[in-house]
């Protein structure tokens, strides 16, 4: 059915129609919407069977949606920035327990400086937590991913994270198709869990692994993340068939079979906005390609490199990076295209919820054209203005204006 | 389950529980014992944490026929019960992290809850969570404190030994002044653990309203299973602290656990007690009143007050401090407990509209 | 695609405003997007809000820098903030207010199309009706008298749709009274 509601409320209905057995939740914007909406479901009676439970913490939160998901029902949190830390020992133990709980994170940056606003550096902190992380393009791919999460989850035997940017998805009012409770039904059937916590069958879960057995429970812990990528691909197009809609999928392509000069891999809401301008960019007579990528773990090396094609270059519009070392995306993809001749950059942009716009991607488009991404690693939308007015006077250090490349950073600390 | 194992003193003339009309019977007298926690785990000898914990789940296990899930914190409990791929536990459980076992328990009590509506049955398994000091009174203190004031269907066992013994005995907010511990050491001008901080769990649950808080010993295990049992016939969010010695942490003989907890007892050092919605509601009294030297003495962690050199000022303020328990908590004789007031939320509680 | 920027201080219905906007062009079949100015603001302070309406799927996020229509909820913000940054040479701007536009706005009247900037005391209107300062539904069916963009009935039936009874019906009033204005004064009748 169309709506026209907030992408929070939309994320909300599609998680009551996947039915949870508990739903927990501790406030931190911009993920709030989702779980008050969920919470009324539960209260006012159209969620049954949902037990709804206002936690103290974080901590809490990721430990109560443990202990529910190890009880042996469908589980349901949400979270971002501060409050992925905070539960941080957590979700790593609930991806070791192999519990299939499914989170929203509504991506945001982590302080300090304290910043509520939209970048991936939270979700992208955890991406060795053992936990799928599927990104939403749009609003329509969060409410549907989050449905597909539920069943990836439960076949995998791992927790997901669904990762929708804050405030730019949660916050925004869209036309939004919610299936049915008959499809969704139809679609994810009650969860039947493999192993829980049952007086008549009972377990013993979470034991002690010395060195004799740890390594062999990691291994086998990665071989499901691995049958992961097959199980987001199938279980996609089931979706898009009983659906029609194009949601989910480990990347989507847009406008790539004839863009061999430079595609953009994007993760997010930025997908969007650099869709109109490529559209805008075509008139021009200028091809680029955009890969959305939509499952960053497991990260679609096959998948990308396949994407990638022959394209010569290929730039990773990056939301986060990694403090003395450079982008995120960038390495995975170097990896995924090793002993080929494509050059792989970052532009890091979007940090702390500044808006990226068709503008910037233009711009990004335009660089990477005249071959001026020279280096592995660019500050594209830093404002050198206010890095000169603190650097001249306390070290005599000026940048000029427009992009900065990681060896001018470097070699302004000589 | 144990094969049925016929005791040989049954209708002799032994003296011993087993002579007793069955239902006064311990339950760990009984051959048909849950054995909860098993024989065959990696506790050290005299363990007071083991005893502890095998006596109260099985009772727990008892009252409610077997329908028992239980979530435990990291700690010695936790590392000589589970040590993969073996389990020392007949019934369900779970070890998650350190500081979430309460918030654990709440959400497996609320999945017992949602599985049983579905399933429509009539009655859902109970939930334990369970931990040591540390894991309740310090790093899982918040989780703690949110189960109880969400009123949540767990009974929370503390197993008390009055630091960290997993990490090698360190000093928690449960290690009573003076006493030794890897970081609060004898030396300097006022050796062991400072005076003055720590705090008293029991009493904070009871600040809470939540229906039934207790605590016990080791050295009373037919007090202890009765509290259990009794915290069973509860609904909501319960808390029992048991007082657990540890031979290794404490510094006395694996042979004295009982001892010690009970001179704990009978010193006052330690008040055993038993409240509902805040209020107290019944006091074991001290059977035969000792002063603290002689608990202290049964213990190397206390060893800079038994000696000659031992300051005599500290000595006098430990047994002050028992006096006071003794006095505040009507520990002898037919003296009454001093009335604390409840928190407003165990009159909502306990006033059923 | 319209573009639309919606100013406004914090407390008086900016971001639904928005969300009433893109609800009024859904109920038409548009596809459309609202969004605010994420930020944490306060009662009073300024507050910015956006929507956007198309025929087919909006797929872009960003702000709107260059908006077709400005609708200015709070007369104070026009010397504390360059609410017109960036309008369309085209585009339309409406200010709540009950003196005429000439004398509020007059740089503006010179650079946009006669009629395309217009007032309309739409917190006037909003506290007859609902007898509360909340001049988002008068906004709107100002918008949609001065535009077409959407009917009159499309603003009411959303506010409705997000307030059932009393106060939607009472910002349904509202709209139809700001909307009947707008007409007026666009034929160059008794409010011109």
């Amino acid at each position: 059915m169309l709506n026209q509601i907030e992408g929070s409320l939309g994320v909300a209905k599609a998680v009551a129609l996947c039915r949870p057995g508990v739903v927990c939740a501790y406030p931190i914007s911009p993920q709030t919407h989702i779980v008050e909406n969920v919470g009324k479901f539960v209260k006012e009676g159209t969620l049954k069977q949902c037990d709804f439970i206002n936690v103290e913490s974080e901590f809490s939160a990721m430990s109560v949606s443990i202990g529910s998901s190890a009880g042996g029902v469908r589980t349901y949190t949400a979270t971002a920035s501060q409050g992925l830390l905070f539960m941080a020992e957590g979700v790593y133990n609930a991806s070791g327990l192999g519990l299939p709980i499914v989170m929203t994170v509504a991506s945001r940056a982590i302080g300090s400086p304290i910043n509520i606003w939209n970048d991936h550096t939270d979700s992208l902190s955890q991406r060795d937590s053992g936990w799928l992380q599927l990104f939403c393009e749009s609003n329509q791919d969060a409410v549907d991913t989050h449905i597909m999460a539920f069943k990836i989850a439960e076949e995998v035997g791992l927790p997901v994270m669904v990762c929708m940017d804050g405030f730019v998805l949660t916050h925004a009012f869209e036309r939004l198709d919610i299936p049915s409770q008959e499809e969704v039904d139809k679609f994810l059937p009650e969860y039947q869990p493999r192993e829980f916590l049952d007086p008549k069958e009972p377990i013993s879960m979470g034991a002690m692994v010395d060195p004799d057995a740890f390594t062999e429970v990691r291994f086998l812990q990665e071989r499901k993340m691995v049958k992961a990528l097959s199980v987001i691909e199938r279980v996609t197009k089931e979706y898009r068939e009983l659906t029609g809609h194009h949601s989910g999928g480990l990347l989507d392509c847009y406008n790539c079979d004839n863009a061999t000069d430079l595609k953009l891999i994007i993760m997010g809401s930025t997908v969007g906005t650099a869709k109109d301008e490529i559209d805008r960019l075509k008139k021009e007579g200028i091809n680029v390609g955009i890969i959305s990528l939509k499952s960053f773990r497991p990260f679609p090396y096959e998948a990308l490199k396949q994407a990638i094609g022959n394209t010569k270059q290929v730039i990773c519009v990056e939301r986060a990076f990694s403090f003395g070392a450079r982008g995120i995306i960038c390495p995975e993809v170097k990896r995924a295209m090793e002993g080929t001749n494509c050059e792989i950059h970052t532009a890091l942009c979007g940090l702390g919820g500044r808006a990226i716009y068709g503008s910037t991607i233009n711009g990004i488009v335009k660089q990477a054209l005249a071959g001026k991404f020279t280096e592995e690693f660019t500050w594209f939308d830093i404002n050198s203005n206010v890095l000169n007015s603190y650097l001249k006077d306390t070290e005599g250090v000026t940048f000029p204006q427009g992009p900065i490349t990681d060896s001018q950073l470097q070699n302004s600390c000589k | 389950m144990l094969d049925q194992i016929k005791f040989y003193q049954t209708g002799s003339n032994t003296i011993g529980n087993r002579l007793l009309n069955p239902s006064m019977r311990a339950i760990q007298a009984s051959a048909d014992r849950p054995n909860g926690l098993i024989s065959g785990h990696r506790a050290c000898q005299g363990c007071g944490e083991a005893l502890g914990a095998r006596y109260a789940i099985d009772a727990a296990m008892r009252a409610t026929g077997g329908k028992i899930v239980v979530a435990n914190a990291t700690g010695c409990l936790e590392v000589f019960s589970t040590p993969y791929p073996e389990s020392a536990w007949q019934l369900p459980w779970i070890h998650s992290l350190f500081g979430n076992s309460a918030a654990v328990g709440s959400g497996i009590a609320a999945a017992m809850k949602v599985r049983a509506e579905k399933n429509g049955d009539a009655v859902a398994p109970r939930v334990i969570a369970q931990g040591g000091d540390g894991g309740t009174t310090d790093i899982g203190f918040g989780p703690l404190s949110g189960m109880f004031e969400r009123n949540d269907d767990v009974l929370y066992l503390c197993y008390d030994n009055e630091a960290y013994m997993n990490t090698g005995v360190q000093r928690s907010s449960a290690t009573p002044p003076s006493a030794r511990t890897a970081t609060t050491q004898l030396v300097g001008e006022h050796p062991g653990a400072d005076w003055g901080k720590g705090k008293d769990v029991p009493m904070i649950a009871m600040a809470h309203g939540i229906p039934y808080v207790a605590t016990a010993t080791v050295a009373d295990l037919r007090d202890l299973e009765e509290k259990v049992t009794k915290a069973m016939s509860f609904h909501g969010a319960r808390y029992i602290q048991i007082l657990t010695p540890c031979p290794l942490g404490w510094g006395c003989a694996s042979g004295v656990t009982v001892t010690v907890a009970r001179m704990a007892m009978e010193t006052g050092f330690f008040p055993v007690y038993e409240a509902e919605y805040g209020k107290i509601t019944s006091v074991r009294k001290i059977r035969q009143k000792q002063p603290v030297i002689n608990y202290l003495k049964l213990q190397r962690r206390y060893a800079h007050l038994t000696g000659k050199k031992a300051d005599p000022n500290v000595l006098a303020r430990l047994q002050a401090l028992c006096d006071t328990n003794i006095k505040n908590f009507g520990l002898l004789g037919d003296d009454e407990p001093q009335l604390t007031p409840a928190a407003i939320q165990a009159y909502e509680r306990s006033n059923k509209v | 695609m319209l573009q639309v920027r919606l100013h406004g201080r914090g407390g008086q219905g900016v971001v639904t405003a928005a969300e009433m906007l893109s609800l009024a062009a859904f109920l038409e079949g548009h596809f459309a997007q609202a969004f605010p100015s994420f930020g944490s603001e306060r009662t009073g302070a300024p507050v910015v809000a956006y929507a956007r309406i198309d025929d087919k799927e909006i797929r872009t996020h960003e702000p709107i820098l260059e908006p077709d229509v400005v609708l200015v909820q709070d007369r104070t913000l026009l010397s504390v903030i360059d609410v017109f940054s960036g309008i369309s040479p085209n585009g339309y701007a409406i200010i709540n207010s009950a003196d005429p536009a000439e004398q509020v706005v007059p740089e503006l009247c010179k650079k946009l199309p006669k009629g395309h900037v217009l007032t309309v005391p739409a917190t006037q209107f909003a506290m007859e009706k609902l007898k509360k300062p909340l001049p988002g539904a008068p906004m709107l069916s100002s918008l949609a008298a001065a535009t077409d963009v959407f009917k009159l009935e499309s603003v009411q039936k959303s506010f409705q749709t997000r307030y059932p009874g009393k106060v939607g019906d009472a910002n349904a009033e509202t709209a139809a009274l700001a909307y009947n204005y707008l007409k007026e004064v666009i034929k160059g009748g008794a409010n011109a």
